[in-house]
């Protein structure tokens, strides 16, 4: 099959990706996701909508971020060239607020007054409170009980910002359970909320529109590696949680065929293990969270919890697209461990004076492999996709240093 | 086609001339055993049609109540085949009480549409609501289903306006569930003069009997709903008394509170006084 030139086709009108994606939600919440959809392609056509995303971007979060060289990651491994994406530079700390501006501004088109949001590292939360804090929107942010205790400064960030953290105890109390109730809280609350998922996944039109906005990210690089190097890379990699940093790389390079899109997955203390969160790598295509896509799940199709050292990584499931990106042979899709996670969190640190969040740490940890099968003089760009600073006191504790 | 088990009852309930009462209970809440007792019990004390709970480990339309319960359900490692094990069991004694199994999409997806379809009509099931599948993505099972007199029964919904009822409708049969608060099970319970049109419009444009459900509890709310619709659904209220006998651990103890409230709640739709 020839699917040249018809990657950017994807999602079909009923939300597709191939067979993954979908809207499989609750009837209460049907005609809100529909509403959703029509006025995101409103939102699209309107120059204004686009001039105050670009003006937003260029002074409130401090875009383009640059694509940096890092001379001696790439001195130390002895291949390709290396280039940071450098989005851990942006206003609060990570790549989540690109996608936050863009549904806020389309919930405050749609008259919506209250943005709720699920978070698992906080990062998606701290962005959500702070792009509400700036609109003067009431902000509730639901949060694993686990996750609200291994990310503290992020917990009390966001209540500076004024947001409401609401503490999830069903499940195991991280991201799963925190998306769950914030799904419960929007068929409650119909009227005036807004739901502000954090990743590409989720019923359509999220997986889509989640994408899009992040896709700044990958217009940016392809912009800047071609006036840099004057080629395209031969491969881009990006951290896979439910996949919104990595979908925003790889979007932008999706027609050009020559450029290898390496996700990298959190498979925790081992896949062997069954304590991973490597649904592509260790699960099988099911339903929840209004999508098809590969879940963690048993036999009978109950929902298996995740388990990633990086609170952002440690969920069931992953965004539509990248099941499909996956099966189609588009895309790689590797595995890193809790520990490889944290010898290059702090490989990184050391060589390049960059603290890396944990999440972009699991992609750092697989460039070695993949530079090995590159030519010497090809060109990498990795996703830094969020600063370390939130991850300090875990880092510090699983290598049991008393801070 | 043979005339299905879920006409036939609303055929009797209209005749009597009041609404059905259609009663939700957990399958393995707290286990197997308990839940075959409980549903003879609630069919021994007037419930007309009962709603079988499939436990999901994300039940994302459901409150506290029937989250739990399906944690306690789940932790005594109650499968899909279990529930359908379970109807089988029932159906053996009794051939007319309609069985809907109410549940999640994923356990029947992984199960496989078709296989799910055969098992679950092999079974004496009737029909099923799949909260996370709507019109849009239910086609898989509307073609199973054809070939096994499975009735698909969809969820109307306040936010559901006049187009939306007509997709809503389309593909549909046995009834309409009509959710009276936008929200999850076991919360907040609506006024029935607020969603009266509501459930006209579902009645004029599918044609189907529609149960109004969510937050009804007592006796007195069943009647007052009774009075819009052509059943009502009580769900949290039979699994909050599962809960609370759980601490007896006794099957029939369980069964038989649950059998009191379907008694209460039977009664009150005939028009009698509730004991
Ligand atoms: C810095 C960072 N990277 C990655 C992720 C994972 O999400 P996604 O795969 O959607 O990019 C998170 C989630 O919280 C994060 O905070």
């Amino acid at each position: 099959m020839d699917l040249r030139n018809t990657w950017d086709q994807w999602p079909d009108e009923n939300g597709r990706f191939g067979e993954f994606g979908g809207r499989y939600v609750a009837e209460t919440l049907m005609p809100l996701i529909l509403d959703l959809e029509k006025e995101y392609r409103a939102a699209k056509k309107d120059p204004a909508f686009k001039a105050q995303m670009d003006d937003l971007w260029a002074h409130y979060v401090g875009r383009p971020s640059p694509l940096y060289f890092a001379e001696r990651l790439t001195e130390h491994f002895g291949g390709a060239k290396i280039y940071l994406k450098r989005d851990e530079l942006n206003h609060t700390g990570a790549h989540k607020i690109n996608n936050c501006l863009g549904q806020v501004l389309l919930a405050m088109r749609m008259g919506k007054t209250r943005i709720i949001a699920e978070t698992g590292a906080g990062q998606h939360g701290v962005a959500t409170a702070t792009v509400c804090a700036r609109f003067g929107l009431k902000c509730v942010v639901f949060m694993g009980e686990t996750d609200v205790e291994r990310q503290k400064p992020n917990v009390f960030r966001m209540r500076l910002l004024g947001a409401e953290i609401v503490p999830v105890s069903s499940g195991t109390g991280t991201l799963k359970d925190a998306m769950n109730e914030a799904l419960r809280d929007w068929v409650t609350n119909v009227e005036n909320t807004f739901y502000c998922i954090g990743t590409a996944a989720g019923p359509h039109p999220y997986p889509e529109l989640v994408r899009d906005f992040q896709s700044v990210i990958g217009k940016e690089a392809r912009a800047q590696i071609l006036e840099r190097e004057g080629c395209l890379p031969d491969a881009v990699m990006a951290c896979i949680g439910g996949g919104s940093n990595a979908i925003g790389l790889f979007h932008p390079f999706i027609e050009d065929e020559s450029v290898r899109m390496i996700g990298v997955e959190a498979s925790g203390h081992g896949i062997e293990t069954g304590q991973h969160a490597a649904a592509l790598n260790g699960g099988a295509p099911g339903i929840l969270h209004g999508n098809k896509t590969y879940l963690l799940q048993t036999d009978d199709g109950q929902i298996i919890d995740a388990h990633s050292i990086s609170a952002g990584l440690d969920y069931p499931g992953i965004g539509p697209e990248h099941s499909f990106l996956r099966d189609t042979g588009r895309a790689e899709y590797l595995t890193c461990t809790d520990s490889e996670a944290l010898e290059a969190f702090q490989l990184c640190t050391r060589l390049e004076g960059i603290i890396p969040a944990l999440e972009p740490s699991h992609a750092l940890a697989r460039v070695g492999d993949v530079i090995d099968t590159l030519d010497k003089d090809g060109l990498l760009i990795l996703n830094m996709c969020g600063r370390g600073d939130k991850d300090v006191f875990s880092v510090a504790e699983a290598l049991g240093v008393a801070m | 086609m043979p005339t299905s088990r879920i006409v036939t009852r609303f055929d009797k309930v209209k005749a009597e001339g009041r609404a059905a009462l259609v009663s939700y209970l957990m399958a393995g809440d707290p286990d197997l055993e308990t839940s075959y007792q409980a549903l003879c019990a609630l069919r021994d004390n007037g419930a007309d049609l009962i709603e079988l709970g499939a436990p999901f480990t994300d039940p994302m339309a459901d409150g506290p109540a029937i989250q739990k319960a399906a944690l306690r359900a789940l932790a005594n490692k109650t499968t899909l085949n279990d529930v359908l094990a379970l109807a089988k069991r029932f159906r053996e004694e009794d051939q007319e009480t309609p069985l809907i199994l109410m549940g999640y999409a994923n356990p029947v997806h992984t199960t496989g549409y078709e296989e799910f379809a055969a098992a679950a009509a092999d079974a004496g099931i009737d029909g099923t609501i799949l909260v996370d599948l709507p019109p849009e993505e239910d086609q898989p099972i509307r073609d199973a289903y054809a070939e096994h007199e499975l009735s698909v029964i969809r969820l109307a919904t306040p936010t559901t306006n006049e187009a939306r009822m007509a997709k809503v409708a389309e593909g549909a049969s046995g009834f309409l569930y009509y959710v009276a608060v936008a929200g999850v099970t076991g919360a907040g319970s609506a006024d029935p003069e607020d969603i009266r049109a509501g459930v006209e419009m579902a009645q004029r444009v599918s044609g189907l009997p529609v149960c109004v459900g969510f937050g009804i509890k007592t006796g007195e709310q069943a009647a007052a709903m009774a009075k819009i619709a052509d059943g009502v659904v009580v769900g949290s209220a039979f699994v909050e008394q599962a809960r609370l006998a759980t601490v007896s651990k006794t099957p029939q103890i369980i069964a038989e509170k649950m059998g009191e409230l379907a008694l209460e709640l039977s009664t009150a739709l005939k028009g009698g006084v509730p004991t």
